[in-house]
């Protein structure tokens, strides 16, 4: 039986997915998420892992409401784009009600669930982020 | 009893989302007396993007951020549900990769219905105290499952709780001071393979086997440590439901106040292999250096463990490091129970 999203895909990406790894390039110093090979600004290939920050700031949010299957128990589905200082990172929201949300609010990032292929393919694990739990 | 074993982080984690004892009930026709006979007001509900692993994940973090260790150091990962994602395929290896603590480490998922990570916990004493590792992560963590309809539905909820444990240096949170496992083949409470729900032995579920298996534990490990019930501060049982533990301190002779602290049940109902553990982690972000705390887990099929825990002088500095119990406790958001089998997953659908 055949899966509907790539395994290795999944595989390579898990680690920066789980602990939000990104890139710093050495040469023009930009951070970037997800981490590649080369510097998308100035295509230097002189680029290192850099674990960003987990607490950014909401800039801005867009619902999907017809998102693909494996997403189907989470719609709406809520877009952020997030504000980590260096840079900036566009993630699924999640504990959060489009009730609840207002741009400039404090996230923190977590791992959740992001899609299920099909019922008995593999579950993909990622980074999102929600209201920051103040203690 | 063996050595002095020590706690350098403890976490929590529970869902946000809660269904009220009265939905289960308008839904399925119970009388209003059967949720109050329980003493649960209502229970937490995981989201639809959770299950046990995303759940002890966010336990473990809390519990190493508070450890104040490096995850290298960390040579056993342990992670004790019933409600793993996978049937086969290790949650503690995700839950390992996701802090940082592989490829150098031991994993596996344990399974002993409710007590599967208390055994993670003692387990974890003998590994460490045995010198195979420096430090170990045990975790429990459940999304439990019941039968529509079934009396369980009032409770089998969702959370989970984590504990980094280590040798004593000193500079620990706390250390365990003894722990007494007890166990026997009764048949309370079971799920077949493939099954989605358990069943359980109706009444059976009381007397042969909560009580007396924790009774056991709890009277053998006082009378080893030759400590008696006034030399504890807190007293901690599994919490199937918010009546059973209180009961069982009664017959072992401890007043209400030590249980109270400890007894998460009522406000979000019985988080399986998070229960007592998640009891214990709410003790600890109160607990004053010195304080002396049972816990006693239970698991059916069936067993109980026994711990006699001190608190140590860096408990006040480790607190602050992460959410407590109560700040999870607060977070929360009343759902239906439409909202409920959805985000459960009760309903069927083709994909
Ligand atoms: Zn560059």
């Amino acid at each position: 039986m055949s899966m509907e999203y790539s395994v290795p895909i999944y595989w390579r990406n898990r680690v920066n997915y789980y602990k939000l790894i990104g890139g710093r390039c050495k040469k023009c110093g930009r951070v970037f998420f997800p981490p590649q090979s080369r510097c998308p600004y100035c295509s230097s290939d002189n680029v290192e892992p850099v674990s960003l920050p987990r607490i950014g700031r909401l800039l801005s949010y867009t619902v999907s409401y017809n998102p693909p299957e494996g997403y189907k128990l989470q719609t709406p589905l809520i877009i952020g784009l997030i504000d980590l200082g260096e840079t900036r990172i566009i993630a699924q929201l999640t504990d959060v009600s489009l009730e609840e949300i207002s741009e400039g609010i404090e996230v923190e990032a977590v791992v959740r669930k992001i899609r299920e292929d099909r019922t008995a393919g593999l579950i993909h694990y990622g980074y999102k982020f929600r209201p920051v739990i103040s203690h | 009893m063996h050595d002095p074993a020590a706690i350098y982080g403890w976490g929590a984690y529970i869902p946000r989302y809660r269904l009220p004892m009265s939905e289960i009930a308008r839904i399925w026709g119970w009388h209003e007396g059967v949720p109050a006979s329980l003493n649960v007001k209502e229970k937490s509900v995981d989201g639809p993007d959770e299950d046990s692993l995303t759940i002890g994940l966010e336990a473990a973090y809390n519990a190493l951020k508070r450890s104040m260790i490096d995850p290298k150091e960390i040579g056993v990962v342990m992670f004790g549900s019933e409600s793993k994602p996978y049937a086969v395929k290790p949650s503690a290896t995700v839950i390992a990769e996701a802090l940082g603590i592989t490829p150098s480490t031991m994993a596996s998922d344990l399974e002993f219905a409710c007590r599967a990570g208390s055994e993670a916990f003692r387990a974890i004493i003998g590994m460490t105290l045995g010198g195979l590792v420096k430090y170990g992560l045990a975790i429990g963590s459940d999304t439990a499952q019941a039968n529509p309809g079934d009396v369980l539905e009032f409770t089998a909820s969702s959370g989970g709780a984590a504990f980094i444990i280590g040798k004593p240096d000193g500079t620990e949170a706390a250390v365990i001071e003894g722990s007494y496992t007890y166990v026997t083949d009764t048949p309370d409470f079971w799920r077949r393979a493939l099954q989605p729900y358990p069943l359980h032995g109706e009444g059976f579920t009381g007397e042969p086997a909560y009580f007396h298996h924790i009774v056991n534990s709890v009277r053998t490990l006082m009378e080893t440590l030759d400590l008696k019930q006034e030399d504890f501060d807190y007293a901690i049982f599994h919490q199937p439901n918010g009546r059973f533990p209180l009961k069982v301190g009664k017959m072992l002779g401890f007043p209400k106040e030590k249980i109270l602290p400890g007894l998460v049940t009522p406000f979000i109902g019985n988080t399986y292999n998070g229960s007592a553990l998640l009891g214990l982690a709410r003790v600890l972000d109160q607990a004053k250096p010195g304080q002396r705390i049972l816990v006693a887990p239970f698991g059916s099929g069936a067993g109980s463990d026994a711990y006699s825990i001190v608190v140590g002088e860096s408990i006040v500095n480790r607190k602050s490091k992460a959410p407590t119990v109560d700040d999870y406790l607060v977070r929360k958001k009343t759902v239906d129970y439409a909202m409920y089998t959805k985000y459960r997953s009760i309903i069927t659908r083709i994909v």
